[in-house]
């Protein structure tokens, strides 16, 4: 007769050994960008609620790169990014024989956001923001003036986000032509909160983050009008990035689905949930949907099992959604 | 004596209480700087928290919308961590405390092994966190599931734990050993019967002050990949059919407090703010508890303890 502390240690070790292969049943793991995440959490928690409980959905954070790095070891199903999967990152998922499908979500807008009470900037160039952001200014563009000779002879506060996030690499990439390529001497942080109560508290202060933070706090924020490629001056706004001429500051943001993990039931009928529902939760956690039919094509993808990115590995600034459908994917 | 040397005296004393008092000031100053931070941070937290804390807050999962998300998947992740974390800590701890107390010859190995403890509990908690995701995630397999992180917060409070065991053991009087000893007990007698009995109450008091911490703890979460939103909860660890008992929920995916309070205070709506300031005054509450849980452990311990 086996005491009860022994009949404990001898259940618990056969369930160790037993439980880790069921633990992973009907359970679909998301996991990446913080930007990406608001919409597949959302999109996680009404689809669980559709499916009465039938099926799991756990969305993590661990940055866009550091999502691909296990989507690419087959720890998960689904990839949120921010950016399109970079060269090395195809590099790891095609050793690792995974394959995947790329489908944009929705549009982030990064917006430029100044002190409610500052009056001289109207609206800003790509040329102008270059000036005051590429590793040069490092020191040496320290007041507004120097950036544009009408602007007052002010101090010129920068914000913006840590060099880890997909934010980051997009907002360098667009204007100052390199990604990851910025001055060091501005106040960054993770948290994009952090960066509206520096904004908001200095009149002399610049900043940039993901629109959601700007339409929180329009109170105590202006958004800059970011001059396009026409030579137009546009505030960010959801029909501004629709219409594509919210230039080069929209860009779309994705899920990789990996094309092993579709064949289960769960991740098919999850990532199908998403493309259906997609466009008014994005919405609603104050994102901008794709067009309609940009969902609709992704499906078709699915069916048609087009598999890869359709940027090559390459940061890529101002696609519009119709050039990204047309493309053909590359594993 | 006469007058003068009498006047001299008490004015000697006179200067002595004064200092009395400066220092008596100095230390209240002191203990105020600390005490008033934490009544600070605590109030602040409950003033902003506090209409956000009903029932629903325990009983909802994490959701988009602030009114209706609660920390339910939280504390349940946390308690469950936390079960592990002590299933583990425990024997492990207690039981090499009392080898370095009762047992280990004095020569530099067990030198060695001291300092490196010593040093154990001044490493910063995120090299746990790597030290874990290589060992228990990856080499073992136990992927980002309750086990991994209950096992690494056990890590980190391991040095705790020995700590603790080694100084309850300590106040022991030699007296009892002797003792026991001298009535022709064996050596795991002695430790059986009367070393273990009596420094339980310390041992336990440690144990608690350890879980404290571990409770709080981030990092080492973050890194073993503990997620941030999940609206379900483990497979319960009783069941109604044979055999019973299920440990399904060791595997399963979690997240803890910290990290809830961490997601929300990240997002652009104000109301979330609230959330993590109410799951922040609730984190504080579970250390409070379990911190009190050790004071009144400790009190009722040593009434049943008469040398």
């Amino acid at each position: 007769m086996m005491k009860p502390g022994q009949l404990a240690a001898t259940v618990f070790g056969a369930a160790c050994f037993g439980a880790a292969a069921v633990a992973s049943a009907q359970l679909v793991k998301v996991d990446g960008s913080s930007t990406v995440f608001p919409v597949t959490e959302a999109v996680a928690e009404d689809f669980q609620k559709a499916t009465k409980g039938k099926y799991k959905v756990t969305v993590g954070i661990s940055g866009t790169g550091g999502g691909f790095k296990k989507f690419c070891r087959g720890e998960t199903d689904i990839s949120d990014a921010s950016r399109p999967i970079l060269k090395s990152e195809m590099e790891a998922c095609r050793k690792a024989g995974i394959e995947y499908y790329e489908l944009p979500v929705a549009f982030d807008a990064l917006t430029v956001v100044i002190h409610p009470k500052n009056t001289f900037i109207k609206q800003l160039t790509v040329a102008e923001m270059k000036k005051m952001w590429e590793p040069a200014a490092q020191g040496k563009v320290t007041h507004w003036n120097q950036v544009n000779p009408q602007w007052p002879n002010q101090p010129m506060k920068l914000f913006g986000p840590g060099a880890d996030s997909g934010t980051f690499d997009y907002f360098t990439e667009a204007i100052v032509g390199k990604s990851k390529s910025s001055r060091g001497d501005f106040t960054a942080s993770e948290d994009d909160n952090v960066l509206v109560q520096g904004v908001s508290r200095d009149a002399n202060a610049l900043g940039f983050f993901g629109f959601a933070y700007y339409v929180e706090n329009k109170a105590k924020l202006k958004a800059v009008p970011i001059v396009n490629d026409k030579g137009k001056p546009v505030a960010p706004s959801m029909d501004a990035v629709l219409a594509g001429t919210y230039q080069p500051l929209a860009r779309p943001i994705f899920i990789y689905v990996n094309a092993k993990s579709l064949a289960k039931p769960e991740v098919r009928e999850f990532t199908e949930y998403y493309m259906k529902h997609g466009a008014k939760l994005a919405k609603e956690v104050k994102y901008v949907p794709l067009p309609e039919k940009a969902y609709t094509a992704n499906l078709e993808h699915l069916a048609k099992r087009k598999l890869g990115t359709v940027f090559g590995g390459v940061a890529e600034v101002g696609v519009t959604i119709e050039e990204l459908i047309r493309r053909e994917g590359k594993l | 004596m006469d007058a003068p040397r009498v006047r001299e005296i008490r004015s000697v004393i006179a200067r002595g209480k004064r200092w009395d008092v400066v220092f008596a000031i100095v230390g209240i100053v002191c203990l105020m700087i600390g005490l008033l931070t934490v009544a600070a941070l605590f109030v602040d937290m409950a003033v902003k928290g506090l209409p956000r804390i009903s029932l629903e807050f325990f009983t909802n999962f994490p959701s988009r919308r602030a009114e209706s998300a609660g920390i339910l998947s939280a504390w349940v992740g946390s308690t469950l961590v936390m079960v592990v974390t002590a299933v583990t800590a425990v024997p492990i701890g207690a039981a090499a405390g009392v080898y370095l107390e009762e047992y280990a010859p004095r020569n530099w190995m067990t030198d060695v092994i001291e300092i490196n403890i010593t040093n154990l509990a001044g490493v910063p908690s995120i090299v746990y966190g790597l030290l874990a995701l290589g060992l228990f995630v990856y080499q073992f397999g136990l992927g980002q599931s309750v086990l991994a992180a209950g096992l690494t917060l056990a890590l980190l409070i391991l040095p705790v734990v020995i700590v603790a065991t080694r100084e309850a053991i300590r106040a022991i009087p030699a007296a009892m050993r002797e003792g026991s000893y001298a009535l022709g007990a064996t050596q795991w007698q002695t430790v059986r019967y009367h070393i273990l009995p009596y420094s339980m109450p310390g041992i336990l008091t440690g144990v608690i002050i350890g879980l404290a911490r571990a409770i709080g703890e981030t990092a080492p979460i973050i890194t073993i990949g503990a997620l941030t939103f999940i609206a379900f909860l483990p497979s319960p660890p009783f069941q109604p059919e044979p055999p019973f008992l299920s440990f399904e929920w060791l595997f399963a995916p979690f997240t803890v407090m910290p990290i809830q309070m961490f997601n929300w205070t990240s997002r652009p709506e104000a109301a979330f703010q609230v959330n993590a300031a109410a799951a922040g005054f609730i984190l504080v509450l579970m250390t409070l508890a379990m911190n009190g849980l050790a004071i009144w452990l400790r009190y009722r311990l040593r009434r049943n303890i008469n040398w």
